[in-house]
This record gives structure tokens, sequence and C-alpha cells, in this order.
């Protein structure tokens, strides 16, 4: 009986140490970012960091690692003048760490964004925002979540093919406020396959089947484009703001990895 | 400093420690249903993920397991047990549905004369969540989980099968997702009892991991089904039916509504998590840990419903 005891108490203390030694490395490690990270995607400009000028709300502890809400809030109004051209958002320790960048223009209204990501492990995530003077600022937070990119692939996926490509937008009230930033929602249905779930009966990795660019314009105008990877949740859904000046079409083109095209064009009016 | 290598040792040694050493503890739910009742803990390393409803059903001529356990060593706990009870044959062993805490058992029944049986997707979801709950288990439940010990179904179920294990019929069904997309009922004739194992949860709160509406849909049929007890895959063995599934149906439908009404405002999943359901927190166990990812799976469920 003792030895059970003894052994059980080691092994919490040894899961103890583990864990929180682990944690420590995944938190407060920089090597990733500093060393591979940063000079592969933005080469040694400077980044300073601040919340200035935008600011990135995950939650600290993932509910679901496959479906977690990440949303960016802008700090200044896109202008002519000043706005943020760029939002890159970066995953650490994910097997893929480019989960996507957005490109915005002064026709965005503002640059939030939010949309839903993949967490493997415990890990930084970051959001870095190039300004249309090509000044380069970052905002990081630390996200505990596991597996998210291993995670079964949904409970449906027949039901998910059958639907790939769909799409459709979301507007506050219905209806277009012209002349200032309205909130808008694209959904698009599609599986988003890692390339890291095993298939079925064949026991194979199904392969990375996920889309790689977004493009919304209005009225021909282009609105915000986005270059996505792997950390994109399934069914991919972004929220963002445009400025309508009257009625019209908002377009959506989707393109994924395996080059299949969709595109969605929706009427929107006051 | 510890050597990592002596860490993973010594954490190896450990994992080989059987962890249901102790005989099971069942309670006959009525003549010849026996139920191994689990405990409402998130799976970890103290339990070794063996918090789940277990048992079978005994025939004249044959047994039949019904979900054989959270790990292999309470797979061999069961068999035991049974063999402690009668000294009639298993000749099934039914798998409800993929999760871990009902089917890491299996390899204990694995001989000749022994079918596995399952909902028809069970061996594609068995294979696609296999490399993923081994890892899982590996990290967190010190259980000893093996490939071995994923045993897809030899008799997978369609609709509708019946088992006769002698003066006693089972009528298996195989169900659309809810609970998840693997989901198996089992009904006995005999004592009217409808083993449904998490597509009911009482106590512990029911998760979302095949479809909201799908589940509602399930529910719908099997309230209908005139039964003197259901059994739950995670609860006590009071199941008046239909009595037993109106508090999940309840809690169901009350996230239907909210999330509905949020999507409807155009309120975020983020928001809906943050602020939905909550006055249901008091009712069941294991809420913080489920709530509010059972609303960001049916939040992406419901905002295709238009």
């Amino acid at each position: 009986m003792k030895i059970i005891i003894d052994t059980k108490i080691l092994g919490l203390l040894i899961g103890g140490l583990l864990c929180s030694a682990l944690a420590m490395a995944a938190g407060e490690d920089e090597t990733a970012w500093s060393q591979v990270l940063k000079p592969k995607y933005f080469g040694n400009r400077p980044i300073e960091e601040n919340t200035n000028l935008i600011e990135l709300t995950a939650p600290y502890r993932a509910e679901d690692p496959a479906l977690v809400p990440v949303s960016i809030t802008a700090k200044i109004p896109q202008t002519a003048e000043k706005y943020i051209k760029t939002i890159t958002l970066i995953i650490d320790n994910n097997p893929t760490p480019f989960a996507a960048a957005f490109h915005f223009t002064p026709d965005s209204g503002k640059a939030d964004l939010a949309l839903r990501l993949r967490f493997n492990t415990y890990t930084p995530i970051r959001a870095i925002a190039e300004t249309n003077d090509g000044k380069l600022s970052m905002t990081k937070v630390d996200v505990k979540a596991s597996g998210g990119c291993s995670a079964p692939i949904g409970a449906d996926l027949d039901a998910a093919m059958a639907r790939l490509g769909k799409m459709k937008f979301k507007l506050e009230n219905d209806k277009i406020s012209p002349h200032q930033p309205n909130l808008a929602q694209l959904l698009v249905s599609h599986p988003n396959i890692t390339g890291m779930q095993m298939d079925q009966i064949s026991r194979m990795i199904k392969p990375a089947h996920f889309v790689d660019s977004v493009k919304i314009s209005f009225n021909g105008k282009p609105i915000m484009s986005a270059q996505t990877d792997i950390a994109v949740s399934a069914d991919p859904n972004f929220r963002f703001y445009f400025v309508p000046d009257k009625a019209g079409e908002l377009k959506a083109e989707i393109k994924d990895n395996l080059g299949k095209e969709f595109s969605y064009v929706q009427t929107v009016t006051p | 400093m510890i050597h990592r290598d002596s860490i993973l040792l010594l954490i190896g040694l450990l994992s080989m420690r059987p962890s249901a050493a102790e005989p099971l503890n069942l309670t006959e739910a009525a003549a010849g249903v026996f139920v191994h009742q689990g405990v409402h803990e998130l799976p970890d390393s103290k339990n070794h993920g063996e918090i789940a409803n277990i048992g079978f059903i005994v025939g004249e001529r044959c047994v039949a397991v019904i979900d054989s356990g959270g790990s292999p060593a309470q797979g061999r706990a069961l068999r035991s047990a049974i063999t402690a009870k009668t000294p009639i044959p298993v000749c099934y062993v039914i798998n409800t549905h993929v999760h871990p805490d009902h089917i890491y058992g299996n390899k204990a029944f694995k001989a000749a004369g022994i079918a596995f049986i399952g909902h028809w997707k069970l061996a594609q979801a068995m294979a696609s969540r296999a490399p993923y709950y081994m890892e899982k288990a590996s990290r967190d439940l010190e259980n000893g989980l093996q490939r071995e010990d994923f045993i897809p179904p030899d008799l997978p179920v369609e609709t509708t099968r019946e088992l006769d294990l002698g003066g006693r019929k089972l009528t298996l069904t195989a169900h659309g997702p809810a609970h998840t997309d693997s989901d198996l009922s089992v009904y006995d004739d005999k004592t009217q009892t409808l083993w449904l194992a998490d597509l009911l949860f009482m106590d512990h709160i029911p998760v979302i991991d095949g479809s909201l509406n799908g589940w509602l849909k399930e529910l719908r049929s099997l309230t209908k089904i005139k039964a003197n007890r259901a059994i739950p895959g995670h609860g006590p063995m009071t199941g008046e039916w239909p009595k037993a599934a109106e508090a999940e149906i309840h809690y169901l439908e009350m996230l239907r509504n909210d999330i509905r009404a949020y999507l409807k405002q155009g309120k975020t999943m983020e928001q809906a998590m943050a602020e939905l359901g909550q006055p249901a927190r008091a009712q069941w166990r294991l809420f913080d840990e489920f709530h509010k990812r059972n609303i960001s799976t049916a939040f992406a469920e419901l905002e295709w419903e238009d």
C-alpha cells in the first residue's frame, strides 16, 4: 500500500515538474520567434512591441483547440493618409506557425478582424501590423491548448464536403449604413483539412486541403484579402469592416491549396 | 537536474502499474443487466480515463458487453467481473460510440467467438481518431493505450440489428449524428431497459461532439420508446424513462434557443461563450469543463442554419 501511494506522489511530482518546465518553455521562450520566425517572415526589419496600434484578444485557455476565437481590434481608423496595410498572425509552436496574413485598404474603414484558429500546444500567438508607412508593430498573447491541428475532422465530413465552397455574408441587421464602417462576416464552408489528421479506413494521413486565399471586394473595390493556412479552423469565418457608399455587391473569391476556386456575390442595401 | 530519459523511464514504469486492480463495482440495474457506474471526473492520470458507465447483459446462452471501459486495465477488470458473476460466455462486445472512456477496454475481450459490434461509422471514426486519442492517452492518462486496443466492429449496424442472447433479445439502433456521429443504443426486451450510453447524460453535463440539432432529433424519437428505465453513459441508474432525459433536453434546447437568438442579433461566438447558459451551472457536474466548448461547437453548427 505504502509503495502505491509513494509512486502516485512521485508521479504527481514528476508530472508537475514536467508540466511547469514545459509551460515555461512554451510561454516565455522567444527563441522560435527571434531565431526562426521573425527572420523568416520579416527579415531584419525592426518590430516595435506595443498595443498602440492593434489589440489582440484570444482566450488564455482554449475550450476547443480546433475552434479558438481570436480577434484583433485596430486603434486607428483607416484613412488614405494612414492605414493598417497588413496584419500577420503567427502561432509560434504550431506545426505551421504562419496562420494568416490579412491585407486592408482605406476602404476597409477599420482594420478589425475576427476568426477562429487551431492551436496545437501552449503557445504565444502574435499579431504583427504593418502600416502604410512600412512600420511594423506587434502584440502577442499566450494560449493554452493541445491537439488542435491533429484533432479529428468534424463529425460529418461527408456533409462538409457536400457543401464545400458554400458561402454567405452576414451584416448587422441585414443592411448597410452608408459612409461609415460596417461590420460584416464571411462564412465559408470548407473542411480545411490540416494534413495532420489520420484518414479512416486506409489509415493514411488525410492530405491537407485548406483555403489558402480569400479576397473580399465591394462593387469591385478590394476591402480585405488574406493568405491563410492550416491554422484556420474548419468552415473559415472572418469578421471585418467595410465602408459602403451606397447599395452594391459584396463579393468573396476563395481559392484552396488544391486549386479549387469558389466565388459568391451578395447584394447589400441600406 | 533529473535527466530527461530517467523521467521518461519512470513515467513509463508508472504507467505500467495496473490501474484497475480492484474488482469492478457492479449494480444490477434490472434482472441480468449489470452496470459499473463511472465517476464525474475529467479523464486524467489518476482515473486513467475510467470514468464512464460500462457493463453487460446476461442471457441464457450469451453475455453481451456494453462498452468495455476507459483503459485496457478496466477492460480486463470488466472481464474478470463477468467471469465472477456468470459462467455464461461473452459472445458480443457492443461499442456505443467512438469516445475513449467507453471503448479502450476492447482488447481484453478479443477472442475467437466474440463479435465486436458498433455503428457503421464507428470503424471510420475509430481509425481517424486513434492517433489523436493515443497521443492524449500517453500525455494525460498513463493507461498504456496501444494501437491494438482499437478494435473496430466485426458487425457494423446500419439501421438496427437484433441479438439473441438466449431468452432475451437486444435491439441495437444506429443513430444519426447526435452526441457523436457513431452513437448506438441498446434495448433489452426482457427488462425493457434502454441502454443509451452517452445519448443520455445525467448529472454530468451533456457533451456535444456530433450535432446539437441531430441530438435533439434523436431524443425526440427515443423518448417515444416505452421503457422501464434508461442507462445513461454518465450518471446514476435511476433513469425513469422518458423522465430521465428531461434535464438533458432542457439544456440542449436552452443552448439552441439562446444561440439562435444571438445569431439573429449578430452576436459573436465569443459573446455566446461568455454570456449564455450560466444559470444552468448549478444543475450539472463538470459544467465549467464542457459548457463553453458546447457553445462553440453548437454555434459553429447553427450559424449555417438559415
